[in-house]
């Protein structure tokens, strides 16, 4: 793996060996080793455009306990606020030796630019681009349901997801539908008609408007953020009406089967896609999906950069 | 009828062989440790590991009490990380008790050149101080890069470099047997 710019570039091998190596690693975390030798040595930066917190923290604490060498780069601060571009950050990260960029943009498509262009000799790892994808966000949720609904092996043949909410402008709904499909499950959007993506219907999954009718028979419910300045932009009436019709309750959350669990990637808006007493309920893993994010994304940077330079 | 001819290499010990070695390896370490209580054995995956499982029971039979067995995956403190892509990591299993103040053997399958060995020492150190470290392994073929030697050996095996031992478990390879192949 020389890099990780979306959730297509994984074939099921591929995300499979992420999945494991994930596992291992959270096992040692678990077993007490806090620190890991694989990346010493090595540099990662953290070159963020887009603020983030979890996402950002994840990598940083990835990328550390398995003794990288970590910069962080906010565009904030930084010489980009002055007009630096793509380019010539690249360059500049180029010539401090970077062996790999973890980038955050709210122009989709940056990573692959960054990768392709030939500026930078490292590997670039997305982390989340625009309204496009968000690889390790998919591989982190993938790693939650196979641990609460496959017994932490194998894959997800078979799974019922469900994923809800803002899908048109969603990169962990985009990639969550690929990776998902990788391994096997089966996957469900559910969203206003203003909030699906144009060439939806191409897309490897069902869609439908009716959150009512997709609960029973799904194994897993994934809520996506409603972001605040989608709520004034006419997408639909009004945020009552959205958490009415699209919204997780108890209610609702109580005619899902017994083992089907609740995921968010976070941050939440509570009380609007998701109700605050199913947020803090036993069924949500919200939290686990959290602690998994460093595991996977220390997988992802271990295969990145645990071995020869010629993957 | 000489075993240069043969491209799967010829079989060195049989399953017989194999639990003969192991069976003797208990004695030898039930004696040498005069059973000890806070003994743990820990394998090094994939085969070391089957191995401690197996050497665990024995000796359980012999002293009558259950010896805790765990394994420690050496992957990621291996010195030649940077000679192939991405290793896939194995799993590593730490007993209840810990390896804090215990008398740990390390096993494995085949002892070469050190080198896993001391990535097992290091990985070790990550979880505690033991009180004792010793190492037992099932074919010691000699061609050591570092200091390092094995306190309790099931066959010494002297090979050449362009040959390779090949362990098989039952557990892992559906056979017992060690042997030697050449390597093309």
């Amino acid at each position: 793996m020389k890099h990780l710019l979306s959730a297509a570039d994984l074939s099921y091998e591929d995300a499979i060996s992420v999945l494991d190596t994930a596992k291992q690693l959270a096992s040692a975390t678990e077993q007490g080793v806090g620190k890991l030798p694989p990346l010493r040595g090595r540099t990662v930066v953290n070159l963020f455009y887009e603020d983030s917190t979890r996402t950002r923290i994840s990598f940083e604490a990835a990328a550390k306990r398995l003794s990288a060498d970590v910069i962080n780069f906010s565009a904030k601060g930084s010489s980009v606020s002055k007009g630096e571009s793509l380019k010539d950050t690249a360059l500049t990260l180029e010539a401090m030796g970077a062996d790999a960029v973890v980038i955050r943009h709210n122009s989709s498509g940056a990573p692959h630019r960054l990768a392709n262009a030939g500026w930078i000799s490292g590997g670039v790892v997305n982390a989340g681009d625009g309204t496009h994808e968000h690889p390790t966000q998919a591989l982190l949720d993938a790693y939650t349901l196979r641990n609460h609904l496959r017994g932490g092996e194998g894959d997800l043949k078979d799974v019922n997801v469900t994923i809800v909410g803002d899908v048109l402008h969603s990169r962990v709904a985009r990639s969550n539908v690929l990776l998902l499909n990788t391994l096997g499950a089966k996957v469900r959007l559910v969203s206003p008609p203003t909030l699906l993506p144009y060439g939806v219907e191409d897309w490897d999954c069902e869609v439908s408007y009716d959150l009512d009718a997709s609960l029973e028979g799904s194994d897993a419910v994934m809520m996506l953020r409603v972001q605040r300045e989608r709520m004034n932009a006419a997408y639909f009436p009004n945020s009552h009406e959205y958490s009415n019709r699209y919204g997780l309750n108890v209610t609702r959350m109580n005619r899902l089967s017994e083992t089907a669990i609740v995921m968010h990637p976070g941050p939440m808006n509570r009380g609007m896609e998701i109700s605050a007493d199913v947020a803090d309920s036993q069924r949500s893993v919200i939290v686990e999906q959290v602690a998994n994010g460093v595991s996977v994304r220390m997988a992802v940077l271990y295969l990145m950069l645990g071995g020869s330079e010629s993957m | 009828m000489t075993h240069d001819f043969e491209p799967q290499g010829h079989t060195v010990l049989d399953s017989s062989d194999i639990s003969r070695a192991l069976t003797r390896l208990a004695h030898e370490i039930v004696e040498r440790t005069q059973g000890a209580s806070n003994l743990t054995l820990m394998g090094i995956p994939t085969r070391g590991a089957f191995l401690a499982t197996r050497l665990g029971q024995k000796i359980s039979e012999i002293q009558g009490n259950p010896i805790s067995v765990g394994a420690i995956d050496i992957t990621m403190y291996r010195d030649d990380l940077r000679s192939r892509p991405a290793r896939a990591l194995l799993p590593t299993t730490i007993p209840p008790e810990g390896i804090e103040g215990r008398l740990v053997i390390l096993v494995d399958d085949v002892l070469f050149s050190g080198r896993t060995i001391r990535a097992a020492l290091d990985a070790l150190s990550e979880h505690g101080r033991p009180e004792l470290v010793q190492l037992a392994v099932l074919v010691d073929r000699g061609h050591r890069e570092l200091p390092i030697r094995a306190d309790y050996v099931g066959k010494n095996l002297p090979t050449s470099r362009t040959e390779k031992v090949q362990v098989n478990l039952v557990e892992h390879d559906g056979i017992d047997e060690v042997r030697i192949v050449r390597e093309s």
